[in-house]
């Protein structure tokens, strides 16, 4: 590396990470300055990702292919038309994959090597997805991090890790809790939750969502 | 690059702990950040596998104590430089020298539709696969000093192709010179004890996302 590289890493050690706010509103009025930002347009992205976007969507979807076997199929066939049909697509969301569980077959999904996560059906990513302790362990180790994770799975029961390293972005299906018989796809929705949806949780049956 | 961004299979991170009720911020600026790098790529003057390559490029001590958005505005700041938004000037001082020109700013009313747009790496082009499902393959050993999508704890290993997923744009050309080098992208499956060892479960199993690049018939 030449010395302007090594320079630049030396700046970068010596400035201190707990500014991040003030160097972030800096950055913004320069944007703005400079005529390449439109603050209204970062409001409303933010808006987009803080109110709109998020697990519920993917929950819509899993409630659906619950339901309706026919869209379970396409889902599993083709599942970014089947997600497009029920609205929802875009940004880290353009090829995406459905990742069935079963009894014997469980997935989980991560990014080793940054984040990537469906954005149009699960939302931006939380904190423990983007962890390094997730993001390392995930691959060598799952079950003790599932079972870390309250999840304890049967020997057997095969794990299969889906490692985001392309654009594919992938969301588990999960298992259909008993004693949900004759529920709508509404009241369905709201069992599933965004950890079931990357495959380090179970949808729980009504009444253990209740504790 | 052989960074430490380039996770899977360490040890020593510590437990995964999941926040309850978690914010989709922890702090507006975390807001500011997210909108800033989404609004800023609006301008085309850098592609996804440059922006993965500026967030790789942090030093490795700064990288592993730094936060998700701290990474970021890293990534951002290195980009809006290196790409000519921005100079290293104005960055340090906070203050334009001079108008961005003829760039025009993303719209508060195309928002929606830009956040909704597709923009797949599928690649619509006829090239042949090097492989097909079942074939048993094996990960290069390589050590791009640039960006690559092939993680180490892969290289040398034997997989299998799972899925053919089809056509895409290759990362490693695309970050480096925005050559697209359209090429297959297949899901390939690695028992976890040829990732692992004895310490894999013989039932277990990994998934990779991997190119014709990265991988030879084994």
């Amino acid at each position: 590396m030449g010395n302007d590289h090594d320079k630049e890493h030396v700046r970068e050690h010596d400035k201190p990470l707990s500014g991040p706010a003030l160097r972030v509103k800096a950055l913004e009025s320069l944007l703005i300055e400079k005529g390449l930002v439109d603050p209204k347009a970062l409001d409303a992205i933010i808006d987009l990702y803080e109110t709109k976007v998020g697990p519920h969507n993917g929950a819509r979807i899993v409630a659906r292919a619950w339901t309706d076997p026919a869209y379970k199929r396409r889902l599993l066939a083709d599942a970014t038309a089947a997600i497009d049909e029920v609205g929802f697509g875009g940004s880290e969301g353009e090829d995406m994959i459905v990742l069935e569980n079963a009894p014997k077959v469980h997935n989980v999904v991560v990014c080793t090597l940054c984040s990537c996560y469906p954005w149009p059906v699960l939302g931006l990513p939380p904190v423990w997805y983007k962890s390094s302790a997730y993001r390392a362990r995930a691959v060598i180790d799952p079950r003790g991090v599932l079972k870390e994770l309250g999840l304890e799975l049967n020997d057997d029961v095969e794990v299969r890790v889906w490692d985001s390293t392309a654009e594919l972005r992938y969301l588990v299906l999960p298992e259909r809790p008993a004693g949900t018989e004759g529920w709508t796809e509404e009241q369905l929705a709201a069992l599933v939750t965004r950890d079931a949806m990357v495959g380090v949780a179970k949808v729980l049956p009504p009444e253990a969502t209740d504790r | 690059m052989n960074g430490v961004h380039d996770m899977g299979g360490m040890h020593g991170m510590g437990p995964v702990v999941i926040e309850k009720d978690e914010p989709v911020f922890h702090a507006a600026w975390e807001a500011r950040v997210y909108a800033l790098q989404r609004v800023s790529s609006f301008h085309a003057r850098w592609n996804t596998d440059m922006s993965r390559f500026s967030r790789e490029r942090m030093p490795p001590a700064a990288y592993l104590a730094a936060t998700y958005y701290e990474r970021w505005l890293f990534g951002l700041q290195t980009l809006l430089v290196e790409q000519g938004l921005v100079t290293a000037q104005e960055l340090a001082t906070g203050r334009a020298a001079t108008k961005a020109g003829e760039a025009v700013a993303l719209r508060v009313s195309d928002v929606a539709a830009r956040m909704r747009g597709r923009s797949s790496a599928r690649v619509a082009a006829e090239v042949p696969p090097k492989f097909k499902p079942d074939d048993p393959v094996v990960a290069r050993r390589m050590n791009p000093v640039g960006h690559t999508r092939l993680p180490r704890y892969v290289r040398g290993r034997r997989g299998t192709i799972h899925i053919d997923h089809g056509v895409f744009t290759f990362p490693d050309s695309n970050a480096m010179s925005r050559d697209p080098k359209p090429q297959h992208c297949y899901s390939v499956r690695f028992t976890a004890r040829e990732l692992w060892g004895l310490e894999g479960i013989a039932r277990d199993s990994v998934y990779l996302d991997l190119f014709d690049d990265y991988l030879d018939a084994a």
